[in-house]
């Protein structure tokens, strides 16, 4: 930080990142809007507090260990090599706290751990928000938030770190592309929240006794789709943070400074952001049809059309964004109907789909659409290729996610703490509060009632 | 007297470090930290637990809760 030049892209980088940690957090307000505006009257305030409080939990376990995962992991450990050493990284390092570096800090790393770590925080809520709306209205909170630990402060971090990472071992073995985490994001926390909906089982009511599905559908349309704008809006702010603002991509003699992926390979912001607008009109276009003008599955197709795309946003033309998400977006609303009237999923905000099924299918297309496209930078990493990304998106969506969310969840149901009593099910999650609630505004009325007397 | 590394802004910037107070105790911090977040999740499954069994008791028999379903219900007469 000793001259004008070096200092600014040090500054210019800090602030890139804490822009996109203030618009990812329309994601996070998107995400409990639309809950709660798919939920029924009679659980709204239970189901806000359980995707708000998940704020907290991931952010201070996110904290403790969730950052040491992504760069102690790039191994396996135990796949390609052991576990890297991160001291920086520890939630006890000196650079974790407010720090101007000293000398021995000549790239200003104290200033970049602080947003970096917020930027991929910020990505940990969403994994946890997703799975959050899938299981409205007969999970407990207190298994809720385990869970939402588990994805957003363990399993997320694990899977960036094997694949979405300079140093990862899917990207040197397998070629693994993923710029925009269709299947480190979305994909894992798809297969996290179908693992848990398995044990969980579906809401009362939700299937007749032939197996029949019924709609139980959103409460507020409004909010709802409020909700998803606020999504869309925070996603851009998702996209940013995917990527390096400022990097030499020059190999050997020379250098070009450029925007990169993850990857440390070139892209620009331009690419992405027509590539992202480009992606949400395909979804938009094919969610409107496939559904038969539904608004609900319609903009939740917007998201699914990006989310489809987003593997290799970094690489397509516009229309091939476009192309990539409508396809997706036919993809994943058959497969939540099927898979519905198939294993009686009762997945109450359509997360398994929009998110799981897109992200594996946005994996998968990358690898045949970019197939032969050097994965990174690097001398020796296998290039992008359709086993690679196969490969991957079964890694995500199925081995850490999935997976581990069928396992968690059994244990906690095994010990009584998954499911609400069937008697406030029954009632609503805040009927309690709602009578007591009325009570007290009932003592109020009368003490008024007798002042009135008294005049 | 100050609690941290620093107790001048007037010396050399290149050569401060952690701004924050007392430097040295940031493990005994995490671990106050990691502490109080696992009894949070205990003392928080008490309470949703005994909410729980307290409403089972006060509305949780079929005929409070038809009640509520007939108050929910917009077609009921």
């Amino acid at each position: 930080m000793d001259n004008e030049l070096s200092s600014l892209s040090v500054i210019f980088t800090e602030f890139y990142y804490w822009i996109t940690v203030v618009l990812m957090f329309f994601i996070h307000v998107g995400f409990c809007m639309y809950e709660v505006g798919v939920s029924r009257h009679k659980n709204h305030v239970h189901t806000l507090m359980k995707n708000t409080m998940l704020i907290p939990l991931v952010t201070i376990t996110f904290f403790f260990f969730g950052w040491w995962i992504y760069f102690a992991f790039p191994n396996g450990p135990g796949i390609i090599g052991g576990l890297v050493e991160a001291p920086h990284a520890v939630a006890w390092s000196e650079l974790m706290g407010p720090h101007l570096g000293g000398a021995g800090d000549p790239g200003g790393w104290a200033r970049l751990n602080g947003v970096f770590w917020a930027a991929f925080l910020l990505f940990s809520w969403t994994a946890a928000s997703i799975v959050s709306g899938s299981v409205i209205e007969r999970i407990r909170s207190s298994a809720f938030w385990i869970l939402a630990i588990l994805i957003g402060s363990v399993f997320w971090v694990i899977d960036a770190a094997w694949g979405w990472h300079a140093e990862g071992w899917m990207v040197q073995v397998l070629g693994y592309h993923d710029a925009y985490a269709s299947g480190v994001i979305h994909a894992i926390a798809g297969g996290f929240a179908l693992g848990v909906l398995v044990v969980l089982g579906p809401r009362i009511g939700k299937f007749a006794a032939d197996g029949t599905p019924r709609s139980i559908n959103p409460r507020n349309p409004w909010l709802v789709t409020i909700g998803l704008f606020l999504i869309y809006t925070g996603f851009w702010g998702f996209y940013v943070a995917c990527n390096v603002p400022m990097w030499d991509v020059q190999s050997g003699d020379g250098t070009f400074y450029s925007a990169t992926n993850i990857y440390l390979a070139p892209t620009t912001l331009s690419a992405i952001t027509v590539n992202f607008l480009m992606a949400l009109a395909g979804g938009l276009l094919a969610g409107y049809l496939v559904s038969k003008g539904d608004a609900y599955w319609t903009y939740s197709a917007g998201l699914a059309g990006i989310i489809a795309a987003s593997a290799g946003n970094d690489l397509y033309h516009p229309v091939q964004a476009m192309l990539i998400a409508a396809l997706g977006v036919v993809f994943m609303y058959k497969m939540h109907y099927w898979v519905e009237r198939r294993f009686k999923v009762d997945d109450a905000v359509g997360a398994v789909a929009v998110h799981g099924y897109a992200g594996f299918f946005g994996v998968v297309v990358c690898g045949f659409v970019l197939w032969g496209y050097p994965s990174s930078p690097s001398e020796g990493f296998a290039s992008i290729n359709p086993l690679g990304q196969i490969a991957g998106a079964l890694i995500m969506f199925g081995l850490l996610g999935f997976l581990p969310g069928w396992v968690a969840a059994k244990i906690i149901h095994s010990l009584g703490g998954l499911r609400i009593p069937r008697e406030v099910e029954l009632a609503g999650l805040d009927y309690g509060t709602t009578v007591d609630r009325a009570a007290e505004e009932q003592g109020i009325i009368d003490a008024e009632r007798e002042e009135v007397g008294k005049m | 007297m100050t609690t941290g590394n620093v107790e001048s802004w007037s010396g050399n910037m290149a050569e401060i470090g952690p701004l924050y107070p007392f430097v040295g105790a940031e493990f005994a911090l995490f671990v106050v930290g990691v502490v109080l977040w696992i009894l949070w999740h205990v003392r928080q499954a008490r309470i949703e637990t005994e909410q729980y069994e307290e409403e089972v008791q006060r509305f949780g028999s079929p005929e409070s809760l038809n009640k509520i379903l007939d108050a929910e219900d917009p077609y009921s007469p």
